[in-house]
């Protein structure tokens, strides 16, 4: 649920990175955090464990600039990937604009990740919100690994709907900017339309 | 999709923004803030030149959905108020409307009991300036169906332009 301020001109959107646990949420938030502009950035808070596993959630705010004279800014969160934070999970999903599923192409969490996307739709649905209708993008994790499982075949797994997908390398940044300038995309044209229509 | 963005115009804001003064003037508090349930800041005032507002805002709202969650599982609908006690500065965060969130960061200067009374009688001026731009945004009242939207003309390349 965007946040539209005509006093302060400015409007505020929620991203959320999805996916199963050690896939990389907190990788690609942590390389946006690394490589954007000072000014443009505030400080990344990780309500994380003591062995860094995310416990409640990351959040990195963004401010991109200006679209017609209106602030742009991107508030970014990951969940805690492991099975058993749902609960948590399913709180950090509360006014959502848009989500990045992060798979890890690992051949060996295919599973996990298969898992994730439909729990994603559950959690979502729980919210009256529909997996086919919000601004969604999925990115392909890890490819830089040698047991990478074939894009085509995680394509065919997770992507159905044949969303926009990327693959990335997220402890090098590869993909990383791609993926969130693509659901930053989506999430501004839905507020067009949401407008448009009433 | 449920419920509606939560859109903010100046008529509202200055309200908002003038009782949220007059709050922090009667309870004797550092600072006073508003954030809505998904962790967006709407507007503070006091002590906020050294204070990551925006964070505090994400973690109130982080806050007040666990919170929420524990309520349920117990059969409540909510816990309205929470209350965390520092060494030096202590936090109240109560719930307005169901939709906002009204955080007051005060120190020895103040006390829990008068930050409660004062509290107590904004939520009610805000729960009512809430429900006015409510309103305004479902009858569609509000500047956005005019020209001044920012959304009407929006381009592929604007938002190209957002990532340099």
């Amino acid at each position: 649920m965007s946040f539209i301020n005509y006093s302060s001109r400015e409007i505020n959107c929620k991203i959320v990175y999805y996916g199963p646990g050690l896939c990389g949420k907190t990788t690609n938030l942590h390389y946006i955090y690394k490589k954007t502009n000072p000014d443009s950035k505030g400080k990344m808070i990780s309500l994380a464990t003591e062995t860094e596993r995310t416990l409640f959630f990351d959040f990195l705010p963004l401010a991109l600039g200006e679209i017609r004279g209106f602030k742009t800014r991107f508030h970014l969160y990951t969940v805690p990937g492991q099975v058993f934070y749902d609960a948590s999970r399913k709180l950090i999903l509360k006014g959502v604009d848009g989500l990045v599923f992060v798979a890890d192409s690992q051949v060996e969490r295919m599973e996990a990740n298969v898992e994730s996307v439909e729990n994603l739709r559950i959690n979502l649905a729980e919210q009256g919100y529909n997996l086919d209708a919000i601004p969604y993008v999925v990115q392909y994790n890890k490819r830089d690994l040698p047991n990478a499982v074939p894009v085509a075949e995680m394509k065919k797994a997770l992507n159905p709907h044949g969303v926009p997908d990327f693959e990335a390398i997220a402890s090098e940044g590869n993909g990383v900017f791609d993926t969130l300038k693509a659901i930053a995309k989506q999430v501004i044209m839905e507020l067009k339309k949401g407008q448009e229509g009433g | 999709m449920i419920g509606s963005d939560l859109v903010m115009y100046d008529e509202e804001f200055k309200l908002i923004d003038a009782e949220l003064q007059r709050l922090l003037a009667q309870s004797n508090a550092k600072v006073v803030f508003l954030v809505d349930k998904n962790g967006q800041l709407i507007a503070a005032t006091g002590e906020t030149e050294n204070l990551d507002t925006t964070s505090l805002a994400s973690l109130t709202a982080g806050n007040i959905a666990a919170t929420g969650g524990m309520a349920k599982l117990l059969g409540e609908k909510e816990f309205s108020i929470l209350f965390h006690e520092g060494q030096r500065d202590n936090i109240h965060i109560s719930i307005i409307g169901q939709r906002v969130i009204l955080v007051v960061i005060f120190d020895q200067r103040s006390s829990l009991g008068l930050v409660r009374l004062r509290v107590k009688k904004s939520a009610e001026i805000l729960g009512n300036i809430f429900n006015q731009l409510l309103e305004k945004v479902e009858t569609g009242k509000g500047p956005s169906t005019g020209a001044d939207s920012p959304f009407a003309e929006i381009t592929d390349e604007d938002i190209d332009k957002l990532f340099g």
